[in-house]
């Protein structure tokens, strides 16, 4: 079983070394390829012939392309992702006031979706096509079809400017106690919540249903086990991995996917950092977050495979 | 600017009326109803309930702590004065750091850093001197070594300061004693005052001797910073050592930027925040529907205009640039694209808060038959032509779509050519026979000239050459009397009215709002929170 497990979590830090190394050399070209780099960017309409040069030198912009990259990578490689190009402060810094706020409340919200999506999902696969299912069903979709800009400003609308009753500011400083953080969270999680929920739902729903139409299951019915035995004992450990893997699909969305809930609420997360760094051309920090975003998506589909080997004693053993 | 320009519809008695009523029981409410019983529009009405309001208790208070929203955000926010590029920059270097010079409600400038700012050889050669009573926020004393490194600072073309051209103007700065700078210029220019205090947007901010790392502000400002993290927040405490008097009133503000107008809004509705800036006009009747609320609006020199290359077809015709000015319904687009607030512009780009403003200069109008003649003669007629808009020209596709509108009734075709806004002002800006750009209200007529439409300028839009243009501009430079330089600036404000391709319908104002018992604050034609200079001036009725 450890070996299986070793295996696989080997492998992967091979292919993640190589695919962040693809990915950083990837976004590198596409940041060359939008128009304008930083020096025009940064100067805006002030940018005068002159001005621009002067910029590109003390930037090193005039050098080739493959040597910004490769002196980028060493940088990176000896441990420091380099300094802002428009304001000068050291990457580092920028994204270590940014990434616990983003780990937070991707945290947070996984807390609270997770579990209500595997509950609803396993629930309306037992009960598939009962009053409840298509309930449970009609009312995801729905929220899943609504744009999360809609939900998150309808949101600052009525529980904000009408009833007060939470901030239309999230700001996660200084919090200290529960009901601080409470009042904090709720908008944004339940924003966020709302999308996750019924594509991890609709994800569970499927995959517990497949495993329920196996023979092995009609075996177990025809035996005699009871309906939610049949599903939690027999169905559910066989449908572990594909559930693990739509789980993760949508908790990595939830570290550089969630710029329009960052806006609204004017959450100091990463995925706003991006934005702003790739709307001046500033290449060290759009590579630092793409990096970060990039590796955690690695990291979740590998724990998501791991709990698929370990749920599927084929593989196991 | 002084208070009758901003109530043009009702007379002086009226406003001390008005002004009486607020002071006793009538609530902002009741008066919005009174005038719009009257038959003004709500947008209006707004604005002279905000005013009517600033003649409550006009004795400032100390104390309390503000939290405001700029109208952009970004994870490069920077501390550097010389390097700032969205208003949240500026408005923290104005807390921060303070200038030589700062403007005041006329455009004026009026004295800060310096105690006594004196030229001589025809504007040339410059004495400062400095007052001797200011502290950084260190504890170290202001010494000319501080004013040096910061007015040569912006000459590194390492630095990529907004500011560097006229950086470069001062040939020579030298400390000449402990308290005094001495500054020659590479050519007479009596509007070195105003360049220190308003140069780019906030002109030349003294930062300490030496300084390059700008994680911290270490300045001479109303207020000390205390915690800046670029893209989240900047919290600024009140400096009890600020050089002046009883100055600033504030203990603290917060201040960050949203770049969503929606959730400005919505957090200065849900009092959360005191004060926001970037409100385009379908936010007004909103703000101004609710009680504690108030417009702050900034007329000033800001325009957005239509821009005709005059070294291409069409725009090298005369006729054809003359044809496409008559077509503009001035009228129509201050109303349906700006509300109400803005001011009918001339195609000349002094508006009429500029001391230097010529009023003389006869309007011209929406008239199309004189556009349909000038478009016969240009040869034009019944022709299609590509006009490049883009969400980073503010306000262009609206205007754009009128200007469609009106040329289809004489035979004039635009095609709409929609670009992204992200590298507009690289990729697009300038380099088109026909596009839209985005003039920001500049401090004096001697910057705008100089930056937009001198013929060697780099900006120079629509490539307009005049040397008579060339020759009163460096002429009014070196002529201290006053009315003669108005005499000038409005000979060049006629040059540029008849023979340039900038077609510009009107001057937008900038528009901020604030809860009501936020006061203190006043237009200053610069920019949107009294020019970025909200931070001293500003404090709590409470």
């Amino acid at each position: 079983m450890n070996l299986a497990v070793l295996r696989l979590v080997l492998v992967r830090i091979a292919t993640a070394i190589l695919t962040l190394a693809f990915v950083s050399a990837a976004v590198f070209a596409g940041t060359e390829i939008l128009p304008g780099d930083v020096a025009e960017a940064v100067l805006g309409q002030n940018a005068t012939p002159e001005a621009i040069e002067g910029l590109r030198q003390a930037l090193h912009l005039d050098a080739p392309a493959y040597v910004r990259y490769f002196l980028w990578l060493g940088a990176l490689l000896s441990g420091d992702p380099g300094r802002s190009l428009v304001n000068n402060l050291p990457v580092a810094g920028l994204i270590a006031s940014r990434l616990p706020n983003s780990l937070m409340l991707a945290g947070v919200t996984a807390v609270v979706s997770v579990p209500i999506a595997l509950t609803l999902g396993i629930l309306s696969a037992i009960w598939r096509g009962s009053l409840f299912d298509r309930v449970a069903s009609f009312l995801t979709m729905s929220v899943v079809a609504v744009p999360e800009f809609l939900i998150a400003t309808l949101c600052v609308i009525i529980f904000a400017v009408h009833l007060h009753w939470f901030p239309a500011l999230s700001y996660a400083d200084g919090i200290v106690s529960l009901h601080q953080f409470f009042r904090v969270f709720a908008l944004p999680v339940f924003t966020l919540s709302c999308m996750l929920i019924a594509q991890m739902m609709r994800m569970t729903r499927a995959a517990v249903i497949d495993t329920l139409r196996s023979s092995y299951i009609e075996m177990a019915v025809l035996k005699g086990a009871q309906p939610m035995r049949v599903a939690l004992i027999h169905a559910l450990p066989n449908a572990i991995g594909p559930i693990a893997n739509a789980v993760a699909l949508s908790l990595s969305f939830l570290l550089g996917g969630v710029v329009i809930v960052e806006i609204i609420f004017n959450y100091p997360g990463l995925a706003r950092v991006l934005v702003d760094a790739v709307s001046v051309r500033d290449m060290p920090l759009v590579q630092a977050c793409v990096m970060i975003f990039c590796a955690t998506y690695l990291f979740l589909v590998m724990l998501a495979d791991i709990a698929g080997v370990l749920s599927n004693p084929r593989l196991r053993h | 600017m002084n208070s009758d320009s901003r109530m043009p519809l009702i007379g002086s008695r009226d406003k001390l009326c008005l002004a009486k009523m607020l002071r006793g029981s009538a609530t902002r409410r009741d008066v919005i109803n009174m005038l719009m019983a009257a038959g003004m529009s709500a947008a209006a009405a707004g604005t002279i309930a905000s005013f009517a309001e600033t003649a409550h208790a006009q004795t400032p208070r100390g104390g309390g702590k503000i939290r405001v929203v700029g109208g952009l955000s970004s994870a490069v926010e920077t501390l550097d004065p010389a390097k700032g590029y969205i208003a949240v920059d500026w408005c923290r270097g104005r807390m921060f750091y303070s200038g030589l010079t700062v403007l005041d409600e006329t455009l004026t400038p009026q004295l800060a850093l310096a105690e006594e700012v004196a030229s001589s050889e025809r504007a040339t050669v410059w004495n400062i001197k400095l007052r001797r009573d200011v502290r950084f926020h260190d504890g170290s004393p202001l010494t000319s070594a501080d004013v040096v490194y910061s007015l040569r600072r912006p000459r590194n073309p390492a630095l990529g300061s907004g500011i560097r051209i006229f950086a470069e103007q001062m040939e020579e700065i030298t400390a000449s004693g402990p308290h005094e700078v001495r500054i020659r210029l590479s050519g007479p220019n009596v509007d070195l005052p105003v360049i220190l205090a308003a140069a780019g947007v906030v002109g030349f901010l003294i930062v300490k001797d030496g300084t390059t790392d700008f994680r911290t502000a270490n300045g001479t400002g109303p207020y000390k910073c205390a915690e800046f993290r670029p893209g989240v927040r900047s919290i600024a405490v009140r400096n009890t050592e600020y050089f002046k008097e009883g100055r600033p009133y504030l203990d603290e503000i917060e201040m960050f930027g949203i770049a969503d107008e929606l959730a400005r809004v919505n957090a200065l509705l849900s009092g959360e925040v005191h004060l926001i800036s970037g409100i385009t006009p379908r936010s007004t009747q909103q703000i101004a529907s609710v009680p504690n609320l108030a417009l702050f609006e900034t007329k000033g020199g800001g325009y957005h205009p239509l821009v005709l290359r005059l070294d291409r077809e069409p725009g090298s015709n005369r006729d054809f640039v003359l044809a496409v000015k008559h077509l503009l319904n001035r009228e129509q687009i201050r109303r349906a694209v700006y509300r109400n607030f803005a001011v009918i512009a001339n195609d000349q780009p002094i508006d009429p808060t500029s001391p230097f403003y010529d009023p003389g200069l006869p309007q011209r109008p929406f008239d199309l038959d004189k556009a349909r003649f000038h478009l016969q003669r240009s040869g034009f007629a019944n022709q299609t032509f590509p006009m490049v808009v883009s969400p980073a020209a503010t306000n262009s596709e609206e205007i754009a779509q009128l200007v469609q509108q009106t040329g289809g009734q004489i035979g004039l075709k635009f095609n709409l050519q929609r670009v992204p806004g992200d590298g507009y002002w690289t990729s697009h800006w300038m380099k088109h026979p026909i596009f839209f750009g985005n003039v920001l209200p500049k401090a004096s007529p001697d910057i705008i000239f100089t930056q937009i439409f001198q013929s060697q300028a780099v900006w120079n839009q629509s490539g307009f050459r005049n040397e008579r243009f060339d020759k009163l501009l460096l002429q009014a430079r070196a002529e201290a009397d006053t009315s003669k330089r108005r005499e000038m600036y409005g000979e060049m404000q006629r040059l540029v009215h008849e023979d340039s391709g900038e077609c510009i319908p009107v001057f937008a104002s900038t528009l901020d709002a604030h809860v009501s018992k936020l006061k203190g604050l006043r237009p200053i034609p610069v920019g949107p929170m009294m020019g970025y200079n909200y931070a001293e001036n500003v404090w709590l009725d409470q």
